[in-house]
């Protein structure tokens, strides 16, 4: 850099120095005795000076520029591509859990099926397909998430199939329907579910990922930033002591484009990361902990639904106790809805959010009672007794799914704005940094030059 | 000292002993089955001939016997049918344990008024209930999971399991049966384009499906290990229900499938490009299983069935089972009860 230097100096003052006649040396090595010599003039020496300031600022410039940039790409990423994907994700999932429930309401209903439950299904499996469509368009080429998309791709159709058949043999009255809907629910929750938790997984990963390159405090630009000012302040000084003058002013416009980038600088970023660590505490983290309760009571509804058409066909044993499976996953899924929910209430932290949350608590509640009345008819065999609690008229537990399911759904609208609110703000706090640093840098740049050129005009 | 070297002696030599003394008692009863038989009907309780009787059915219990391993008839009452009749109100009800999901014996119509339960199976129990409360309504149903029959007979959930139950040596260990009401053995129901032609070796190289745990699974595991069914034959695909298979069936999961010849009969009547391959290739009798020691219930059913063997019981057969088991009932008809079962 040194070479960099403007001019050779063939100078007054001193004939130069080095008589170009002893044995040829390296470039670097001429460059750097060129310098020294130049560093033993005031003219050669302000030349230096008035580089070296230049290259800081431009450095600091740059380097703002630069990495104001790159944090607002990934809070723009934050914003438009990594959240949305992940919550389109949270909707396959949600979508395929949602599906199967339908589907066995349906199946419960016979003949009887109403045209909301068949279309509640049909939209389902289409908003699965759709999002499927937006996650691959945005899944890297051979990455686990393409392999994934690619499964649940398979999957959804031969779902779709076993659900259909189910259908037309339980509608000749075959419990062979039944059957086949037990092993629809299978593929369902061993297979595609757990494939869609992953591909939510990788898109969570992949948000927090751009979330831990859009916050932090980006040092080298607020090092270079305090280093150019150090350099500005002491050129400033050195001309006060050699020349008695206070102001240069080249100099004093550089410092003060300097500071006010450095300022904007830090401020900028103080205030885009608390928004963005805002949307993901308020925002980020209450999705999820929403996103995973609603999927629970789905699942829950689901195996609710599954145990009054597998009519006991299927039992565990744990611990030597034997179970309903379905009753069994129903007790582990409704834990798991409560420990959701509690949490949930836990992160609210505005009425907007908290109130969703209280009702669906209450719902689940009553949920729990109106479910334990189910199994005391379903095991003394009052089956359409229990049938009517479950998909009837009123009174039932699907009333009160629904109750949950509605909350939840209030619940994400509400933390989805929170979000969206906060990291707006963040991502605005960030976007006009870029080119502001680059240009103040650049007046930066053009004073240090300016007020070393005025002392270097006083030599000729 | 000895006293435990006589204990210890006995520790070798007692069990021996034992054996040998069971093997006469049960000799010994063999060669009086025929003098029990001449007068079935008139058994009296108690004499010696119970100490007998007791004793060799522990040592001698035969699966190939198992279903007469039960009590003469009698429409006495005793304390356990005076308990269900003493039930009052809405609960006067007998309380039996069902399957739901076996075409035609007992499952769901989910086409009738209020998916009433429907099939061979229930038609028993509405009948059983008749002769006991007066009224062939008063039954309470219970779903009971297959595994769960026994334990819910012997915790008394249930009065009864009617519920295509194979009558065997160990169940008879824990609960009592009735004499048998339906005679059925293990069978291969396969594609009717499929060349499996029964329990043989054109099952080499195929995929066959059965229940966990079933009778079946454990047959064609010994089987293949003994080389009474090729080695190459897999029967790795098992499913929670035996009606599971028929849905791996035909989804092209699995070739073929063994179940109870009665249940797989239920299969082929949901799907008619399915059917029965080859005889039956073992032979087992369904009887309705109650609590052991519900002497009275057991004799009141026996002799429910003796009436309903003469008058009923075809009918109903006629009703569910003819189309899949075929006009003729006869492979399927009970074999004429003895009531060995004295205690």
């Amino acid at each position: 850099m040194p070479a960099a230097a403007p001019g050779v100096p063939p100078q007054p003052g001193r004939p130069a120095s080095v008589p170009d006649a002893p044995a040829r040396r390296t470039a670097f090595a001429e460059g750097v005795d060129r310098v020294r010599a130049a560093a033993t003039t005031e003219p050669g020496r302000l030349r230096i000076i008035g580089a070296v300031l230049a290259l800081l600022v431009v450095a600091f410039g740059a380097s703002a520029a630069w990495q104001a940039d790159a944090r607002s790409a990934a809070a723009h990423d934050v914003l438009h591509r990594s959240q949305p994907l992940s919550s389109g994700a949270a909707d396959i999932y949600r979508s395929l859990a949602d599906a199967n429930t339908a589907a066995s309401s349906g199946f419960l209903a016979g003949g009887q099926e109403t045209p909301q439950s068949r279309t509640r299904y049909e939209n389902d499996i289409s908003t699965a397909a759709k999002g499927l469509v937006t996650a691959a368009a945005n899944a890297e080429p051979g990455s686990a998430s393409e392999a994934t998309i690619a499964k649940l791709n398979g999957l959804l159709p031969e779902y779709k199939g076993l659900v259909e058949r189910a259908r037309t043999y339980n509608r000749q009255g075959y419990p062979v329907g039944g059957a086949y809907l037990r092993y629809a629910n299978e593929k369902m929750q061993q297979e595609m579910l757990p494939a869609a938790e992953d591909l939510y997984t990788t898109e969570n990963a992949r948000l927090d990922a751009d979330y831990g390159d859009a916050t932090p405090y980006p040092w080298l630009a607020i090092g270079l930033g305090v280093l150019a000012l150090a350099g500005l302040g002491w050129a400033q000084h050195r001309t006060y002591r050699r020349t008695n003058r206070v102001l240069n002013h080249g100099l004093v416009a550089a410092s003060a484009a300097t500071t006010v980038a450095l300022l904007w600088l830090v401020v900028g970023h103080a205030v885009a990361r608390a928004e963005l660590n805002g949307s993901y505490d308020h925002g980020i983290r209450s999705l999820t902990v929403l996103h995973d309760a609603r999927i629970a009571s789905l699942k829950a509804r689901g195996n609710e639904n599954l145990s009054l058409v597998a009519r006991g066909a299927d039992t565990l044993t744990v611990d030597g106790q034997q179970y309903d499976t379905y009753y069994y996953d129903f007790d582990k899924d409704m834990a798991s809805l409560g420990k959701g929910l509690t949490r949930a209430a836990q992160l609210a932290d505005d009425q907007g959010g908290s109130a969703p949350v209280k009702t669906a608590e209450s719902n689940m509640a009553v949920w729990k009672q109106r479910h334990g009345a189910v199994r005391d008819d379903d095991e003394n065999g009052n089956y359409q007794q229990a049938l009517d609690k479950v998909i009837g008229a009123k009174g039932t537990t699907g009333e009160c799914f629904d109750g949950v399911d509605t909350s939840l759904a209030r619940a994400i609208d509400h933390e989805q704005g929170e979000f969206q609110r906060a990291a707006t703000d963040g991502q605005d706090a960030l976007t006009p940094l870029s080119a502001g640093a680059a240009v103040l840098a650049l007046i930066g740049a053009a004073g240090a030059v300016a007020g070393i050129g005025r002392r270097l005009s006083e030599y000729r | 000292m000895y006293a435990s070297r006589v204990r210890a002696a006995l520790r070798g030599w007692g069990g021996v002993g034992a054996m040998a003394v069971l093997c006469a008692l049960a000799l010994g009863f063999v060669l009086l089955l025929p003098c029990t038989q001449r007068a079935p009907q008139r058994a009296q309780p108690g004499g010696p001939s119970v100490a007998h009787g007791i004793q060799a059915r522990a040592g001698s219990c035969e699966d190939s016997g198992a279903q007469d391993q039960t009590l003469s008839p009698s429409g006495a009452d005793g304390p356990t049918i005076d308990a269900i009749k003493a039930r009052t109100g809405e609960r006067r009800k007998l309380i039996v344990g069902v399957d739901q999901n076996s075409y035609r014996w007992g499952y769901r119509n989910p086409n009738t008024e209020g998916a009433e339960l429907e099939g061979f199976d229930i038609d028993l129990v509405h009948r059983i209930a008749q002769d006991i409360l007066g009224d062939p309504d008063a039954v309470q149903f219970k779903a009971i999971p297959t595994n769960q029959r026994i334990s819910a007979i012997q915790d008394g959930r249930v009065d009864m399991v009617v519920r295509t139950m194979t009558i065997t040596c160990e169940r008879l260990g824990q609960v009592a049966f009735s004499a048998p009401y339906f005679k059925t053995g293990q069978q291969v129901l396969a594609p009717k384009s499929s060349s499996i032609t029964g329990y043989n070796s054109s099952l080499a190289h195929k995929r066959v499906c059965t229940a966990s745990g079933s009778t079946a699974y454990t047959k064609l595991t010994d089987d293949r290990k003994s080389g009474a069914l090729p080695a190459s034959t897999d029967i790795s695909a098992t499913v929670p229900n035996q009606l599971d298979c028929l849905v791996r069936l035909q989804l092209g999961e699995a070739d073929a499938v063994v179940t109870d010849g009665a249940l797989a009969a239920s299969q082929a009547a949901q799907d008619p490009t399915v059917e029965l391959k080859g005889a039956p290739f073992t032979t087992e009798y369904y009887g309705v299983a109650m609590k052991k020691d519900a002497v009275d219930l057991v004799r009141r059913v026996n002799r429910v069935l003796v009436d309903y063997r003469a008058n009923g019981w075809q009918n109903s057969y006629d009703t569910w089972l003819s189309a899949t088991l075929g006009k003729d009932s006869t492979a399927s008809k009970p074999p004429a009860p003895r009531y060995l079962r004295t205690g």
